[in-house]
């Protein structure tokens, strides 16, 4: 089988032929590097699922490399809206940046019992491995590179909707600007996310509360004339 | 303002960190990777606390003790068992999504060697969401991170053997850097990727912290202590939670015949699976009469990572494990106030030995332990480096370690390092493994000898300076290396089994010679052992 894999240093994609059927791409990238080039750099870890490491883009659509099975003729480059450090390893900051942009964090929490189905309205969100994959898939980063984007957003509403979060207006603010209202709803988050988390679910989510509370649809409130102010369900 | 350095962004590090902060001081946080990328991650089975009726604290104490063989400390056990329903309660109140009982309550499962149902657990990722939501808190409360930092040395005065921080490579720019504070916490994790492709750890945990703490001039306690995990994938060592036995899934031999009690402890069960494979060539783990409603719902990542790596369903089809390294209960020795014996060094979680697992840890007490002992530590090491801080002594460690990586970008490169990695990996799993004895422990001692001697002919192939990924590589081989005798020297000594550590030509317990905590240290550069209390 023939992998190619878009290098940092040169334009066209190196071909790797490897010996090798059924396993992840994970496996065969480890495969070159220890066995045929050891220049080759990516990033890895738990090789189960769970560290968000490993995220890549292959075809053009973001997968995991430890649970993506390789296809002859696979092009495997590096994930989007990040600048490339080397080879398949992207600049990682987004990850910290954008989560402190979105206070994606709890404010204060209640002690005492809760029901497992009130908790399971949060459990897929909870489940994020913060990869990226669905901010690598994002189109709105071509416009505006300080959207706070789905896998803070989805962090947020998985705060604001825990049934003991005490304070969870209080996180509706700070996703007022470069927040919801930049997500156009396009859904690319969606499909990529290894963990099956819809941040554009969430974020639509994060709309409703808002709207409830007051706050507007800033692109809809000009002129005067067509302010919907439509909670979009 | 005092500094404290943490180093290693795992569960132990984070909860360091709050609680450094919380006790006023500033706090930095170096970790190789990303915080959300460490072994914590991969916990699925629980954190263990007694939180109602149907069990009790002295239980929890002496199920804990029991296991420990000997070699835990009932003072120290006795204090993360007491403070186990409050660590399970701070991680409610920070978000952590505990799964619930039809009460409401925090739902617990019985994991192995526990006498009643303690574990609280978040389905089967009680450490990825528990890890996540120590990450939150600490950029809540404004914690600085420094990553992609690879721990070269702790940084120590000599004189006054007091350490002032650490040397590491920036991985991405290639260059050398050094971070001083007034006290530092390893926090770094433990040895298990040592055991390369037969460990269900991940690849980054190289014990890089106790390495550098050996070097730095700390002690080391009970390194052939590592756990092996009963239940992994056969073909890729990945994880099955302890907790599908837990529910009743059971192990089944090449006949399909039960052959020991699923909920003994680890060393127990993992054992018995070493044998069966021995002599009947396989074991599965059957979870299929648990139903698919139950398996989707409670161990998702199962299903799904057996779908992978093993191309099977375990809804409708048996799951080939083998036993596999999973976690180090061998480490830095620490004090009560989880100090090494460097001065203002300190250490916790994996790579520290707290003495509560001593020679065989129980599932759920892992969790726990970096909570109880991580907010213990970073309250010790604030008001040390409060009372303690350090002005900006002189020190050699940064020009040295930029010559050191200068040096062995320069290795001769004349044997594949990889090719050496892979073979300490299959030495380790046949000879330090389940069951050792002195022939194989002392052939091995030979095998790394030899490659001790090889190092300067290996060396990174990469020249880049930037992100240079096979250098890190190596120096992580490196640290292996140096770990991987001190485990073997250790091994040898200790010529009795107990625990995980199960000798087959000394299959006896021995406590009046043996009965102890294996010491090692380093001076001159040369590893000297001693067996104390």
């Amino acid at each position: 089988m023939k992998i190619l894999v878009k290098r940092s240093h040169e334009d066209a994609p190196q071909g790797f032929e490897v010996d090798l059927e059924n396993v992840t791409l994970l496996t065969i990238l480890n495969h070159v590097k220890t066995k045929v080039d050891a220049t080759l750099t990516y990033s890895q870890g738990c090789r189960s699922g769970v560290c968000g490491s490993c995220a890549v883009r292959v075809n053009g659509r973001e997968v995991l490399m430890c649970e993506y099975k390789p296809s002859d003729g696979d092009l495997v480059e590096p994930m989007r809206n990040a600048s490339v450090i080397r080879d398949l390893v992207v600049e990682s900051s987004a990850v910290e940046h954008f989560n402190r942009m979105g206070n994606a964090w709890s404010e204060a929490s209640r002690e005492g019992n809760v029901s497992e189905e009130a908790m399971s309205g949060i459990g897929t969100q909870s489940d994020c491995i913060l990869c990226a994959a669905c901010f690598s898939a994002c189109p709105v980063y071509a416009v505006n590179p300080d959207f706070i984007g789905p896998f803070a957003l989805t962090r947020v509403w998985r705060y604001v909707s825990d049934p003991r979060q005490t304070k969870s207006d209080e996180k509706i603010t700070a996703i007022q600007t470069n927040g919801i209202w930049d997500c156009t709803l396009c859904g690319e988050c969606v499909p990529v996310c290894p963990q099956g988390i819809a941040p554009k679910q969430d974020i639509a989510m994060l709309r409703t509360k808002s709207s409830i509370l007051g706050y507007n649809d800033p692109n809809m409130s000009f002129g005067g004339g067509l302010d919907f102010g439509a909670p979009i369900f | 303002m005092a500094k404290v350095l943490i180093i290693g962004g795992g569960g132990a590090g984070l909860v360091s960190a709050l609680s450094a902060h919380e006790a006023g001081a500033e706090v930095i946080v170096m970790t190789k990777t990303l915080p959300t990328r460490s072994q914590t991650s991969m916990a699925q089975g629980g954190m263990n606390a007694v939180l109602g009726e149907g069990d009790s604290v002295a239980n929890h104490i002496a199920d804990t003790l029991k296991s420990s063989v000997g070699l835990g400390n009932e003072k120290q056990i006795a204090f993360m068992c007491e403070n186990a329903p409050d660590a399970v309660r701070w991680c409610n109140t920070m978000g952590l999504p505990y799964s619930r009982d039809e009460s409401g309550e925090i739902a617990r499962r019985r994991l192995g060697g526990a006498s009643a149902p303690r574990a609280c657990y978040a389905q089967d990722y009680t450490g990825l969401k528990l890890l996540h939501t120590l990450y939150d808190q600490c950029l809540k409360a404004g914690i600085t991170f420094l990553n992609e930092r690879f721990l070269l040395n702790i940084i120590v005065d000599e004189a006054s053997n007091r350490a002032l921080g650490a040397t590491c490579l920036n991985i991405p720019t290639g260059d050398v850097e050094e971070i001083r504070a007034d006290a530092v916490i390893m926090a770094t994790g433990g040895y298990g990727a040592l055991y390369g492709k037969h460990s269900t750890n991940s690849v980054g945990s190289t014990g890089d912290g106790i390495a550098a703490a050996i070097r730095a001039g700390a002690r080391l306690a009970d390194l052939e202590f590592i756990q092996f995990h009963p239940t992994a994938l056969k073909s890729s060592s990945i994880l099955i939670s302890e907790s599908a036995r837990g529910a009743g899934g059971f192990l089944l031999n090449a006949k399909g015949e039960r052959f020991t009690d699923e909920l003994g402890p680890r060393d127990v069960v993992a054992r018995a699976i070493h044998d069966e494979i021995v002599s009947g060539g396989a074991v599965y783990l059957d979870i299929r009469h648990l139903g698919e409603e139950f398996i989707s719902h409670e161990l998702p990542q199962e299903r799904k990572l057996a779908q992978i790596y093993e191309g099977i369903d375990p809804v409708h089809d048996l799951i080939p494990i083998k036993p596999a390294a999973h976690y180090s209960m061998g480490g830095i020795e620490v004090n009560d106030e989880c100090m090494t014996s460097v001065s203002g060094l300190f250490a916790v979680g994996e790579c520290a030995n707290h003495k509560t697992h001593g020679a065989n840890r129980l599932g759920g007490n892992s969790l726990l332990e970096l909570v109880v002992f991580g907010r213990h530590c970073g309250k010790s090491a604030a008001v040390f480096a409060q009372k303690k801080s350090v002005s900006d002594i002189a020190n050699g460690q940064l020009s040295k370690d930029i010559h050191f990586i200068s040096e062995v970008m320069s290795f001769s490169n004349r044997i594949d390092f990889y090719a050496k990695q892979e073979s300490l990996a299959e030495i380790f799993y046949t000879n330090v493994g389940l069951v050792r004895e002195e022939k194989g422990l002392q052939s091995v001692l030979d095998a790394i000898g030899q490659m001790q001697k090889e190092l300067s002919q290996m060396g990174p192939k990469d020249k880049s300076k930037i992100c240079n990924t096979n250098l890190v590589e190596f120096i992580e081989f490196g640290n292996k290396i140096e770990l991987s005798e001190i485990i073997v020297v250790s091994a040898i000594n200790r010529s009795e089994s107990r625990g995980a550590h199960y000798r087959g030509d000394v299959p006896v317990r021995d406590d009046e010679l043996f009965g102890t905590q294996t010491i090692t240290w380093k001076e001159d550069g040369v590893l000297c052992t001693n067996l104390m209390k």
